[in-house]
């Protein structure tokens, strides 16, 4: 009885499986897909080696202390890192006093409440606040830069696929189209107020490039301020404001991994032992 | 039950000999993980992944319990307070890690577990209550796994959401009116939010209760081995402790190393980059994917793509891909084969090996962008799932001819290992 259940309910799916199969396959035979000019002219991000990347990457707190000159310079006009706090800043290698004057000193200032009238005001930033963000709202953002909402930053390098490297991408990747879009598909594009820039899925971001000169950014540590170089170091900024504790991970890790390493040493030899007598 | 020749509880101290005549727990977790528990003494190294799951539920119960002590499910800072976990809480970041990577270990664990069960019939008589309330804790484990999947509320939380309870609307006549009733409002929501975060906390606890009646249902018959063949006497078996209790230490320390090399070293691999976006309704990311646990169920959902019958395409797919699990209830009766480890069944062997393929082909598929080549693809993976198990092992359960068995455990373990005099050592052990 259950056999028979079974090859009848086998039956019906396995039946709607293959007309499934016939219609898709006469479909792709009949409307084969179009190439489109984003899969042809998409590119894969370029590869970047940062000091955090494997197992045993360490931030460069002076690469992340420049990184954090370009957003403060360049970027900070139209992108938030509101997860991230100005104390957190210690973390990259600033002692207190120098958190507590980069607080005080941001331009923007954060929202508070006037204490005598009540009414919306603003005060100087302290360092356990975080990072205030450059526009009132959303509505304001977007009424800024041509109607594209500029996204936090703060998770930025895990929310995008290709992380750092996509982010570097982004930011050196401009480039004029590709004369061969305009052979192939005479229907694209690069609309009003977008910029061309392979690495985008669509092929078309709103932002400009905003890290476009050498010299934009005067590092004081002597570091040559290219336009990848600045890209690089901001880059390496915001893999940090993604992952603040990644050294504390790879630390514990390594003595996770090596206190394990030895515990299966130690459970393979009581296993070796108790089993010594029977055969199995 | 238990073999005649099992251990019995002996109190070595009075206190112990106090408490068990009064509640004879000590002596119930003797006899079932303990010296008085008598298991085959063949058994191999995918023996271990009971355990190994037993491990999983308490990693994924302990930091659970943790994180929720930190976490906010309202759907306004849901995602915030999953950040503060990671940047503010001591070792948060730790917990939320080992928690999302222990997910995806629990579910690795619990596939292995399932497929050694599969191969070597462990499902069949007399064990079909094991393997079905095993069956129960894994629909269990997916329903717990996709509602902790939407308290980040990021963009994938959300989304999937939106698919997964879209599967009711495909019910005729009621399903929309389900769907809402289900999710708290016409879209996921705080509503939705609040009733899985409390479904969460409550379903590993059933989850527990579940498996406690199924080493319950396995300690009836014992443990199968890789033979197959039912255990003769005494010499067939060790005492779980200290044998089984060695062999385990080993495979947990295992576990844990490649479960720490995940964690530490690659904590996003597995998951997707979407669901650090917070989410927003108004914006649909360019793929949606569930988690890889889900791919090959995903990929069954999306090879309906005909209105077969009248029956629509998407209902279809819904009914098959709840089919594709619930079938798992009637396997010890459609593999009416006598013969239980797939070692010697030749026929069954080769087919086995297929649908790894094809369930490794599955997943491959519902990970992919649903381009045509992935869905035919898919498609045709889809075809020998369902045709492997509701029309392929009712015919060879009856027409193969299975290889002899071995007369018992023992004579197998001295066939494999050219006959040794230590045997006679086991009883004085």
């Amino acid at each position: 009885m259950v056999r028979f259940f079974s090859w009848l309910v086998g039956a019906g799916f396995v039946g709607a499986l293959l007309f499934a199969l016939v219609s898709s396959i006469s479909g792709l035979i009949t409307e084969p897909p179009q190439p489109t000019v984003t899969e042809e002219f998409h590119k894969e991000p370029k590869p970047l080696s940062l000091a955090s990347d494997g197992p045993f990457g360490k931030y460069d707190n002076q690469q992340l202390q420049r990184g954090f000159q370009v957003y403060k310079e360049v970027c900070a006009a139209c992108h938030s890192i509101d997860l991230v706090h100005f104390r957190d800043l210690e973390g990259i290698g600033y002692n207190k006093a120098e958190v507590k004057a980069i607080a005080d000193q941001w331009v923007i200032e954060q929202p508070t409440i006037n204490p005598d009238t009540g009414e919306a005001s603003t005060r100087k930033n302290l360092p356990s606040d975080p990072f205030p963000r450059p526009f009132a709202n959303d509505v304001a953002a977007r009424a800024a830069n041509n109607n594209a909402l500029p996204p936090d930053l703060s998770l930025i390098v895990k929310a995008r696929e290709g992380g750092a490297a996509y982010i570097h991408s982004i930011l050196t990747g401009y480039e004029k189209p590709d004369p061969e879009i305009a052979k192939k598909y005479p229907d694209f594009e690069v609309l009003e107020g977008l910029h061309y820039n392979p690495y985008f899925p669509s092929l078309a971001i709103a932002m400009a490039q905003q890290i476009n000169s050498d010299g934009q950014v005067q590092y004081v540590d002597g570091t040559k301020p290219t336009i990848d170089q600045m890209s690089t170091d901001v880059t390496a900024f915001l893999v940090w404001t993604a992952e603040p504790k990644l050294e504390a991970r790879h630390a514990a890790g390594m003595a996770a991994v090596i206190f394990l390493l030895i515990f299966c040493f130690l459970t393979w030899g009581a296993y070796k032992n108790v089993w010594r007598n029977v055969e199995h | 039950m238990s073999f005649p020749w099992a251990n019995q509880y002996q109190p070595k101290n009075p206190v112990m000999r106090w408490v068990d005549e009064r509640l004879p727990l000590p002596r119930l977790v003797y006899n079932a993980v303990g010296a008085g528990y008598p298991v085959p003494r063949n058994l191999n190294y995918f023996w271990n992944f009971g355990v190994l799951a037993g491990v999983a539920l308490t990693i994924q119960i302990v930091t659970g319990i943790v994180l929720a002590m930190h976490y906010a499910a309202n759907a306004d800072i849901a995602f915030l307070s999953v950040e503060h976990i990671m940047r503010d809480v001591n070792a948060g970041w730790l917990l939320r890690y080992a928690h999302a990577t222990g997910a995806s270990m629990f579910f690795i664990v619990v596939y292995i577990h399932i497929f050694r069960g599969l191969y070597y019939g462990s499902y069949k008589a007399p064990r079909e209550m094991v393997w079905l309330l095993g069956v129960v804790i894994f629909l269990l484990m997916m329903a717990t796994a996709f509602m902790g999947y939407v308290l980040p509320w990021g963009q994938m939380s959300f989304w999937g959401a939106q698919v997964i309870t879209g599967f009711f609307s495909a019910i005729p006549v009621v399903g929309e009116s389900v769907r809402v009733w289900l999710l708290g409002g016409f879209a996921p929501g705080d509503a939705s939010l609040n009733r899985f975060f409390s479904l969460h906390y409550l379903l590993p606890f059933v989850i527990a209760g579940v498996i406690i009646l199924h080493i319950w249902a396995l300690h009836i018959p014992g443990s199968s081995n890789p033979t197959g063949v039912d255990v003769k006497g005494e010499q067939d078996t060790v005492p779980f402790h200290p044998y089984y209790t060695a062999k385990d230490g080993v495979g947990v320390g295992v576990f844990l190393l490649v479960f720490a090399v995940i964690l530490f070293f690659a904590p996003n691999y597995l998951g997707h980059s979407d669901n650090y976006i917070p989410a927003n309704p108004l914006s649909t990311p360019a793929h949606i994917v569930p988690e890889w646990y889900f791919w090959p169920f995903y990929a069954i959902l999306r090879a309906f793509t005909f209105n077969f019958l009248w029956i629509p395409a998407k209902l279809w797919g819904v009914l098959a891909m709840f089919a594709s699990i619930l079938l798992l209830f009637f396997l010890p009766w459609i593999d009416s084969s006598p013969v239980r480890s797939g070692k010697y069944r030749p026929t069954f062997r080769i087919f086995f090996g297929i649908l790894i393929l094809d369930i490794l082909v599955l997943g491959w598929c519902g990970g992919s962008p649903a381009t045509p080549g992935y869905v035919i693809t898919g498609q045709i993976a889809a075809i020998y799932y369902f045709a492997h198990f509701l029309i392929i092992l009712p015919i060879i359960s009856r027409t193969e001819r299975p290889r002899p068995l071995p007369n018992s455990i023992t004579e197998a373990v001295l066939a494999k290992k050219g006959g040794s005099p230590a045997d006679s050592t086991l009883a004085a052990e």
